[in-house]
């Protein structure tokens, strides 16, 4: 396990502007700013005609760490210690799971409470608790 | 105009995950780590995440839906259902599990794949897949008696 430090002032910034995207999406093509959401639908079936603009918002998800390098020439920290195996398998479970559940931190835990929906409030409060769970198993547990 | 303005609007949410923190799989599975709160080494910054995001969500969301129409689309597309069914908390305990295991959830794995780490292309392919999975086991015929026949996606 790697110890990471307390960041209140910048992660309540980071997740401003994580809001900000979340109202600006809503104003401009009237969307939930689901990431789970946005992503599933770049893959078939295609039920609307949004697919160039969903690409555009990942795309722009994406492309974000190339800029911020380019523009101050290093990366903040990134420690990614799952292997191979539990990458694949928490990969399939996210994917499946966001899908399942109509959405995932983004869609239900921001814009859901921010819409106060009790749906996306039992969603919230169910990924949290399997999220600490999880983590409790994998490392108090051997 | 409207594509290039989705593009802008994803890069202002991946700044957020890179500032917050959200985009560092160890600092979210740190804060999932209630246990390690005697040791000392839970990170609650993950909480003051959620909290500047619904924060600002919840107060644009209300001045910006009392507007006639969104600024490029014909209507606004917000979720109706109010109906707790059984896929409400099975989907999000599934994925919870897969969060706690890796540390990563949809848009910070999204934006790991600009750091340009071969874990993140990993987790990202097997995500699409499970994606997959779920929209094509919700549209088999057998599990339309269990589940709302709605589109799987809908929030």
């Amino acid at each position: 396990m790697i110890a990471t430090p307390f960041t209140p002032i910048a992660s309540l910034l980071g997740g401003a502007l994580i809001g900000l995207a979340a109202v600006l999406l809503m104003w401009a093509r009237g969307r939930i700013a689901g990431v789970s959401g946005i992503a599933a639908r770049l893959l078939p079936p295609y039920e609307d005609r949004e697919f160039a603009g969903r690409l555009a918002f990942i795309a722009g998800l994406i492309a974000v760490p190339v800029l911020v390098r380019l523009a101050t020439g290093s990366l903040p920290a990134q420690t990614i210690a799952a292997g191979t195996p539990v990458l694949i398998v928490a990969g399939l479970l996210t994917g499946f799971g966001s899908v399942w559940g109509s959405g995932c931190t983004s869609g239900h835990g921001v814009c859901g409470l921010s819409r106060l929906s009790v749906r996306s409030l039992v969603a919230t409060i169910t990924f949290m608790a399997a999220g600490m769970a999880t983590v409790f198993v994998m490392r108090h547990w051997s | 105009m409207a594509i290039l303005i989705q593009f802008a609007i994803g890069l202002i949410f991946g700044l957020g995950l890179i500032v917050s923190g959200m985009s560092n799989p160890a600092k979210v599975l740190n804060f999932l780590d209630v246990g390690g709160i005697p040791a000392g080494t839970w990170d609650a910054s993950l909480a003051f995440v959620m909290a500047g995001a619904v924060a600002v969500t919840f107060i644009g969301f209300n001045r910006v839906l009392k507007l006639a129409r969104p600024f490029f689309a014909e209507r606004f597309y917000v979720p109706t259902r109010t109906d707790i069914d059984a896929r409400i908390v099975a989907g999000p305990a599934i994925f919870g599990i897969g969060w706690g295991l890796a540390g990563f959830c949809p848009g910070p794995a999204l934006t790991a794949l600009g750091f340009g780490s071969a874990s993140a292309f990993i987790f990202v392919a097997a995500m699409f897949a499970g994606m997959v999975l779920a929209r094509f086991i919700a549209q088999l015929p057998s599990s339309a008696r269990f589940v709302t026949p709605a589109d799987p996606l809908e929030t």
